[in-house]
Formats: structure tokens, sequence, C-alpha cells
């Protein structure tokens, strides 16, 4: 997992060139059914040969986002241009995109094979390419032997696998996949993932794709959007978004973490010290936010940056809170300890099981500290 | 909640079925009555069959109600199923009320006046246009169309507005032009509603008569009309003949097209079994 995470790292990050241009803006989108906002202002710039990963919570709006790509919904109000083509009167049969389905949309009176052939035949694409080409792409996905299977016949994880291949088949300039993964196993899962991967590589296609999986979101992408109600609140590399969240709503979202609530005591271009009461520490943060003092941040650090000691550490007013061990799960390589500090509060630390049964063990009921770097937690204003 | 049936479901369903089909059994009894009276049984015959299909005017009276059913079934169906794709997909329209309103009317309006609305329209037309020139074919299926329609309408309505809407729009997505995908996707899917569409339409069509009396001529005249010029000179066994006729026609029909539904539906249901099952 590391090493394809490192992937977006070693992309080239065209969106932070300046003179670049981007393959799809999406300038100001608004979205209303009726008085219901479903997509609020969108502004979204993405780069050709991106794999763009929208999440979300349920109902946040993605599928429509994806729908006024694909030409299904009319913008409110706000442009989308692909390939700096306004898409305004664009309808969707001349889009250069295709779009699975969440709901996967497989024809029910054809089969696997001429659902996939379907819109290689609108293109007039000779018989004999449509048959090599459904065929390697049923491959892909393990589905050949099913070819002739009517959807109805076809487990959900099955069907998933033969809307994707329907999406993949043209090869689109812009690929729009709605859950493209949900419904399949852990194994079948990674497998298609690293295809896509490899076909993005190969083709150059962009590709967007939203999920509800956030480790999914971090594997696969170049860069994540993260919406909330509507909205899209941070967009970044996988790392950024993992490492730098803007908003208490981000760092929640994209994995887990503990936060604290506090007010700013003393906050210069090098550090920041911020009070918390809930933390029963001050917390000590080794770069600036620029706020004013007095102000109420949000502080947030994640469960495998925390450490935890028996011994009081030496420097034990800053960023060390007392707590009582009150669960432990083991989970193989790492172990998860739930800590009840003194102020009531629970936080939760991973740490990773590199010495077998170690003689100074914590255990239920210890009394531990728990601690941290000073680069490890981020303060955030909302 | 058990599954053995009381006695009082058991009486309800008899005497249902007692109301629904006593007339019809008894009709068909008396088309096998060796006595020419209706009303005394003389014993077993199938004699009025053979006479009946020696006449030359019920045959072609049965003729004529064929050509008019099935004209006026198709051209129904192919009008209903696009007023009913309009009002199923198109929720809000100028005079969507006014559209839903007019298209379902007829299935309210007293057939007598339908039918007499009919005849209007067509003498203006022939005085005004020179068209049609004299009641017949044309004008009766004209007049049928325009009610069965209806029928059709309503089915088409309640099947498109259960349809899956995201097949459509995948069509397109693959590059499908609006009028191909309904082609080649949206009626497909469809089709079992059509024919019962169609079905009904035929049905009503064949058995109308209030509507045809107005609107017909000479020389279309169809069986009803005839069963009903016979029966005001009298009952004679042989309509007896002709109407159990007319039952197990239609009878095979609808169970035809029952069979055909509840297998389908069987044969889908035991394939995602199998799906389940051999699912790896
Ligand atoms: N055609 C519509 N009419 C009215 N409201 C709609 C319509 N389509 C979507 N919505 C509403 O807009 C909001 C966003 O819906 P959307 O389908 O985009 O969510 P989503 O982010 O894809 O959620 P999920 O992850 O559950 O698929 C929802 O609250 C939904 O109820
Ligand atoms: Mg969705």
């Amino acid at each position: 997992m590391a090493a394809e995470r490192a992937r977006a790292e070693t992309t080239t990050q065209v969106w932070n060139d300046p003179n670049a241009k981007p393959y799809i803006r999406i300038e100001n989108v608004t979205k209303k059914f009726g008085d219901f906002v479903a997509v609020n202002d969108v502004s979204l710039n993405i780069y050709r040969g991106e794999l763009f990963a929208l999440l979300g919570g349920s109902g946040c709006g993605k599928t429509t986002l994806l729908r006024m790509l694909a030409g299904f919904e009319q913008p409110t109000s706000g442009k989308i241009y692909i390939d700096d083509v306004d898409m305004a009167d664009i309808p969707p049969y001349e889009r250069p995109t295709n779009m699975m389905f969440q709901s996967y949309a497989l024809f029910p009176h054809m089969t696997v094979e001429q659902n996939v052939a379907f819109g290689l035949k609108q293109d007039k694409t000779p018989a004999e390419q449509v048959k090599t080409r459904v065929g390697s792409i049923l491959d892909m996905v393990q589905m050949r032997q099913f070819a002739h299977r009517k959807p109805h016949q076809l487990s959900g994880g099955q069907r998933q696998r033969v809307a994707l291949a329907r999406s993949l088949v043209k090869e689109p300039k812009l690929l729009l996949l709605d859950e493209p993964l949900g419904a399949l196993d852990k194994k079948l899962r990674e497998a298609t993932q690293f295809e896509i991967m490899n076909i993005q590589d190969r083709l150059g296609i962009t590709f967007i794709v939203v999920t509800h999986d956030q480790e999914e979101a971090m594997t696969l992408s170049t860069r994540i959007g993260v919406m909330n109600s509507g909205q899209i609140v941070q967009v970044g590399t996988p790392k950024e978004i993992y490492e730098y969240p803007n908003t208490k709503f981000v760092a929640d979202f994209i994995g887990s973490v503990n936060l604290f609530e506090g007010h700013i005591v003393e906050d210069e271009p090098g550090h920041v010290l911020i009070s918390a009461p809930e933390a029963g520490t001050e917390i000590y943060i080794d770069h600036g936010i620029s706020s004013a003092p007095g102000a109420k941040v949000w502080v947030a650090i994640r469960p495998e940056k925390m450490d935890l000691t028996k011994n009081r550490p030496d420097d034990s007013d800053r960023n060390s809170a007392p707590g009582i061990v009150k669960g432990i799960a083991y989970m193989g390589n790492l172990s998860v300890y739930l800590i009840k500090l003194d102020s009531g509060k629970e936080v939760k630390v991973t740490m990773s099981n590199q010495r077998r049964a170690a003689e100074h063990a914590i255990d239920w009921d210890d009394r531990v500290y728990v601690t941290w770097h000073a680069n490890s937690p981020v303060a955030l204003l909302s | 909640m058990t599954n053995r049936l009381s006695w009082f479901v058991i009486a309800a369903l008899v005497l249902g079925f007692i109301f629904l089909y006593g007339p019809m059994a008894v009709l068909v009894t008396y088309s096998f009555n060796a006595n020419k009276l209706m009303t005394l049984w003389g014993g077993f015959s199938a004699k009025w069959y053979p006479i009946l299909l020696d006449d030359a005017a019920v045959l072609t009276a049965a003729k004529n109600s064929f050509i008019v059913a099935s004209v006026s079934a198709t051209f129904a169906t192919v009008l209903g199923t696009m007023a009913g794709y309009v009002l199923a997909r198109y929720r809000k329209f100028h005079g969507r009320t006014a559209f839903s309103g007019m298209v379902t009317a007829p299935l309210v309006m007293p057939e007598v006046i339908t039918g007499l609305s009919m005849l209007l329209l067509f003498k203006e037309m022939g005085y005004w246009f020179g068209w049609p020139k004299a009641m017949g074919f044309s004008t009766v299926i004209l007049a049928h169309i325009t009610f069965s329609m209806s029928y059709v309408t309503v089915v088409m309505q309640s099947r498109f507005s259960v349809f899956d809407m995201s097949l459509e729009e995948a069509a397109l997505d693959l590059g499908a032009k609006p009028l191909k995908t309904f082609m080649v996707i949206t009626l497909p899917i469809v089709a079992p509603a059509v024919i019962s569409g169609w079905l009904l339409a035929f049905t009503i069509s064949l058995d109308d008569l209030v509507i045809t009396i107005y609107n017909n001529g000479p020389g279309s005249g169809t069986l009803p009309q005839l069963i009903f010029s016979k029966v005001r000179r009298g009952v004679d066994p042989t309509i007896n003949a002709l109407a159990t006729i007319i039952i197990t026609v239609v009878a095979t029909g609808v169970i035809t097209s029952h069979i055909l539904m509840t297998r389908q539906e069987k044969r889908k249901q035991r394939d995602i079994q199998a799906a389940l099952q051999s699912n790896k």
C-alpha cells in the first residue's frame, strides 16, 4: 500500500504548474433540486491524465456532480468546460465521457457481451474489432466465462465488473466512475484497482472516481476532493489531505484522528502554543498558523503519531497527556490503545507491534502518558 | 395465520365465481342444447356449430371484427405508448394536466356520447373536407382507436413510471441518440407491457357495440352488431354457439399471455437462484 501511495508523489504535479491548462474546468457550479442545494458553488480544475477521487459522505452531491459532467443534469448556475468546450449545450451522447453508474444500469435484455459491445457499436466500430476489444476487457475484469449470461443471472460483484467493463471499453477521454469497486471482495478490488491504474497509465485517460472508501481514494488517486453537503471542502494529494487537513471535517473523515478543543496562547511564526484543557496538557506545535491569540482552535493528532509511555516524560507540561489504558485491540501488525485522559476524554493511540511481548508492555488500567512530537499536531480553525 | 381456508373464505370464493361465471356457464351449456327452444334442455348436441360455420353472414362479421380489432389495436398501441411515455417521463410541461385528463377521459365518458360525437365529427369532416364520404371500416377503426388508446395509455404510463431511467441514460452515455435509445433499449424492455396493451385494446375493440353502431356503415358490420341484430329477432341457439367460440378464443388468449408472463418470471427467479448458488 505504501508503495502505491508513493505514486501520487512521484507523478509530476501538474496542478502546481501555473502554466498548465486544466482539461476539465468546473466554475462555480451549483445544482438545486427545487429549494434543495445538492451541489453548492463548486469550482474545480482537473488536469489531463489525472485520477481524481471524489470523497464524501452519503448524499453530499458526488453523483450529482458526475451527472452534470456526463450531461444528465444541467447546472442551475455555473459552467463546465471539458477540453475548453462549454458543455452547456452538448448532449450526453456527444460528450467525450463515459460513466459507470452507481446502480450499474446494465441493459437487462442483453447479455454481458452485448452490454459491453453496445458503446462500440454506436461508433460503428468494425465487428472484428468489437469482438477482440470486448473479449480483452472481459478478460481484464475476469468475466469472460459469463459473456453469454444476462445481468439478472449475475451476482452483485459480477454486475459491477460488467458495468466497469462497459464504461472502460470505449476508452473515452474522460471516465466517470461512481463507486466502481464497492461490491467487490478485497482481493478482486485490489486487482481491479491495479488494472484501473494500468489503464490510466497506458491510455492517459482522465478519471474521476467517486468513492466512499478513503483507503481506495488514497491508493488510487493523484488528487482527492473531499465533499461535504454539496461543497468541496479540500482538494489535495492524498498526502496533503492526510497530513494537513484544513478542517475538522476533513481530519475526521479521512483516517481516524483525535481532536482536542483549545485556544491559542502564543502564535509566533515558528511555533504555536495551545491550551487544551481536554488534553490535560499544553500543546506545542513547531509551526505557526497566524491567527489571533485567544482564538478557538481544534488540534488534530493522528493515532499513529502518538506514543505511550509509563514513565513521566521530562518536559511533562507540554505534549504529554496523562491517562489510563481502557482498552487494547490487537490487530496483528499493530495494536490500538484506548486511553481515558484525566479530563475524561478518550483518545486512540496505535502502536506497531515491533517487539513481541516486551517486558514493560502496557496493559489494561496502567497509568500512562500519551506523547507526540511537536510537528505531529495540526491546528484547525474550523 | 394458518394456511387453511376458513368456510367463510370458501363461501365467498364460490359465490363470487358463480356470480361472475354463472351466466357464461349457462350460455356455454345451452350451446350444446339439442332443442331449438332456448329455455328447454333437449339433450346434448353439437349441431349448432356446423350450422354456424356455414353461415356466410357470421363469417364475414367475424372477419370484419378481426380486421377492425387488429388494425385499431395496433394504432392505439403506438399512440398510447407515446402518450404514456410523455405522461410518465415529463412530469412538468405546459398543459400536462389538461393532456392527461383528455387522454384518459374516454375511459369514463359514456360510450353513447363518445360514439355520437365521433359520428358528428365524421359528418362535419365529410361536409368540409370531403372525407370520409361514407361510414365504414375507416371510420369505425378511427373511432375504436380513439377510445382504446386511453386504455393503452394507462397501461404504458404505469409501466414507464417504474422504468429505470438510468438505463436510457447509460445508452445515451455510450453514444446512442435518443430515438435509437428508445428503439433498442426502452421498447424491448417494456415489450411485455406493449403486448398486453395491444391485447387489451384488441379485446375492447372486439366486443364494442355502442360506438361501433354509431360509426359503422354497411359492409363492415362486426360480430357484436350481428349478434345484437339476431337477438332482436329472437334468440337462436347458433348465437350461443357463436358466443361460446368467442369466449373460448378470448380465454385462450388471456390464459396464454398469463402463462407466458408467469413462466418468464419463474425462469428469472430460477436464474437468480442459480447465479447466487454458483457465485464465486
Ligand atoms: N433528482 C433529484 N431530485 C431531488 N433531489 C435529488 C435528486 N438527485 C439527488 N438529489 C439529492 O441531492 C443530494 C445529493 O445526491 P447525490 O446522489 O449526488 O449524493 P451522493 O454524494 O452521490 O451520495 P451517495 O454516496 O449516497 O451515492 C441528496 O440529498 C439527494 O437526495
Ligand atoms: Mg452517489
